[in-house]
């Protein structure tokens, strides 16, 4: 090899390191894309919103006076229809999981109920809201309520649930279900004293994602035509005679958090953009908190357990 | 075989149990079990009936919309007027809208969820992975309507002044802003497709000479192609679904047009606009919507069923 080659080489790697690291130097601008954006949109509420955030706008029901409107009816429904969406979608997915991995036999109707899953997981959330447009409010009946609207975004989480479920079931090992079955224990009993409680830690990240997803979610509820304003708490949960429960705020009409900051962003005042903002901080503040309580909960769980 | 096993010298237990007590006890077990089997395969097979229940919705209120507007004119007509006297019903007009806001999106998600999911997965540090990966999923969970208001508050005005005929609400900024929403959807798909790739073959490369990059290019991502088409299918079907973004930052005004600067309604943002508006169950207006919603269903149907198929197809087995 002449030296002519050698120096022809040795340019040939230089351009290729000087490629790698240019590449290395695009990455990191392409994560910053993302990350200034997150910043950014923090910020920009944060600051839009701060004058805003006080006490009496968490007291108060939404107004004309932008000054004085707040979002006590906002966050009472929001409230409200995740009740519902948790105590639909985490029995229900928790349930459907535990089948997939634990009971179901290799046929053509687990084949069905995979792919439907899978299926249902990409389709779009205001299909949800026609879904339960047609069947929830005018075929049952529910009519534009916090009922109507929790299951919506009940069976819009189901995926997320019943995914995540599968898959912290998935991470235990064998050993464990052979050493309860020596036992003499049935699958129910394996089920319910051995493989739910060491997935539970899964299943809750799961759950908190879904509904740290279902939350944020506006246009589903928007179809099923809830109002953007209103004056009202629903009924309260409770009453002075037996038997002190009642179930009647289920059927009350309902605004929710995004609901509320979409029609706020939609006026043409700038003093209610201001509120938009506010609303807005507060929304992504629980989200954020939500998905970041899944993500700290995952890290503890991939460190601490070593089967 | 208990009842053949010799008689025990000492009883275990002061009343042992005749044998068909014991056959009792099993037999109820058995009933438990199935009941239970039972009830959680009806908790599993809800995602079916909701399929079943979504196809039925749709294909039953659209078909009730074609008795009155005919197949032909929905899908050639140029004007999408159906809440007007002079009733337009060309879906069109919208679907310009979806394709339009979603190539932008695409433009913007494509490569760069890309471009992050080779980094992280071939150049990234340990400790880098660690904290860009959570802070991605952040980003993929924000609210859509926090992202649509700043898209109009912050990402149009910022475009604004720099091109100061953008209108005030455009596809435009809606698409950047989606974009950037589908990034993470991408980008962790993508990543985990090409972490799957085995080290052998990233070995093989290097020892022929090559650097990273030629080694991500040309041996990690060719090997990793089904994974990073179904991610780019999962973000198109976003791209497509996409509503709140668009319903606040693009305008709802029906507009013919595949220029990504004029303002339009995509198919989620008018069924949005009509849910807002107070239409009586049963008009025209209202079966309008679920027509909208079926051709958005096909489309994404369509494209979960091309993945699946580029899945199939491409799957590389180690």
């Amino acid at each position: 090899m002449n030296q002519q080659d050698l120096q022809a080489i040795r340019a040939i790697i230089t351009r290729h390191k000087r490629w790698d690291m240019l590449f290395g130097l695009l990455g990191l601008l392409a994560l910053m894309v993302g990350v200034l954006t997150l910043t950014v949109l923090f910020a920009d509420m944060a600051i839009k919103g701060a004058s805003r955030i006080d006490y009496d706008f968490l007291t108060n029901f939404p107004s004309r006076r932008a000054g004085s409107a707040g979002i006590l009816s906002a966050w009472v429904g929001t409230i409200l229809v995740m009740l519902v969406t948790a105590f639909s979608a985490v029995p229900l997915g928790v349930a459907a999981g535990v089948y997939l991995e634990e009971y179901a036999p290799k046929n053509w109707m687990t084949d069905i109920i995979e792919i439907n899953v899978t299926n249902l997981a990409g389709v779009p959330s205001i299909v949800y809201g026609l879904l339960a447009l047609g069947l929830f409010v005018y075929k049952f009946g529910f009519g534009q309520s916090i009922l109507s609207a929790g299951l919506t975004l009940g069976l819009l989480i189901l995926p997320v649930v019943i995914v995540a479920t599968r898959e912290s079931i998935r991470a235990i090992p064998q050993m464990v279900r052979e050493g309860a079955y020596a036992c003499g224990a049935t699958t129910w009993q394996t089920v319910r004293d051995h493989i739910v409680p060491y997935s539970s830690a899964g299943i809750l990240t799961g759950v908190i994602i879904g509904m740290a997803r279902a939350i944020g979610e506006t246009a589903p509820i928007i179809t099923i035509g809830a109002l953007t304003f209103i004056a009202f708490l629903p009924p309260a949960p409770y009453t002075e005679v037996f038997p002190f429960i009642s179930f009647d705020w289920l059927t009350a009409p309902f605004t929710v958090m995004p609901i509320q900051m979409f029609n706020w962003t939609s006026r043409p005042e700038a003093a209610f953009q201001v509120n938009a903002a506010a609303a807005g901080f507060l929304l992504v503040l629980m989200t954020l908190c939500m998905n970041g309580a899944a993500i700290w909960l995952r890290y503890r769980l991939r460190r601490n357990i070593k089967w | 075989m208990s009842a053949n096993a010799p008689p025990m010298s000492a009883p275990l237990s002061s009343a042992p149990d005749t044998v068909s007590d014991r056959l009792r006890k099993r037999a109820s077990r058995h009933v438990k079990e199935r009941v239970i089997e039972f009830i959680l395969f009806s908790a599993a097979s809800i995602s079916v009936l909701t399929t079943a229940a979504i196809v039925y919705i749709l294909v039953s209120e659209s078909l009730t919309l074609f008795e009155h507007v005919s197949l032909w004119d929905f899908l050639t007509d140029t004007q999408w007027t159906p809440l007007f006297d002079d009733a337009h019903y060309g879906i069109m007009v919208l679907l310009s809208g979806t394709l339009t806001s979603s190539f932008v999106a695409l433009a913007v998600a494509l490569p760069l969820g890309t471009i992050i999911a080779i980094w992280l997965s071939e150049f990234a540090s340990f400790k880098t992975r660690e904290f860009a990966k959570p802070v991605l999923e952040l980003l993929g969970g924000v609210p859509t309507i926090i992202y649509g208001y700043f898209a109009l508050m912050v990402v149009t005005p910022a475009l604004q002044s720099i091109w100061p005929d953008l209108p005030g609400f455009s596809l435009l900024s809606a698409g950047l802003v989606m974009g950037v929403m589908i990034i993470p959807y991408v980008s962790s798909l993508s990543e985990d497709a090409m972490r799957a790739v085995p080290m052998s073959l990233r070995e093989g490369s290097y020892a022929m000479g090559a650097t990273r990059l030629q080694t991500a290019l040309r041996t990690v991502v060719p090997a990793a192609t089904s994974g990073i088409a179904s991610a780019y299918i999962l973000g198109i079907s976003r791209a497509v679904g996409e509503t709140m973004i668009l319903a606040v930052a693009a305008g709802m005004q029906p507009n013919l047009t595949f220029n990504p600067a004029e303002p339009g309604a995509t198919i989620t943002s008018y069924i949005v606009q009509v849910a807002l508006g107070d239409l009586p169950h049963g008009s025209v207006g209202y079966q309008t919507i679920f027509a909208a919603g079926l051709t958005l269903m096909l489309m994404t149907l369509c494209f979960n069923l091309l993945g699946y198929y580029l899945r199939k197809r491409f799957r590389e087995v180690y």
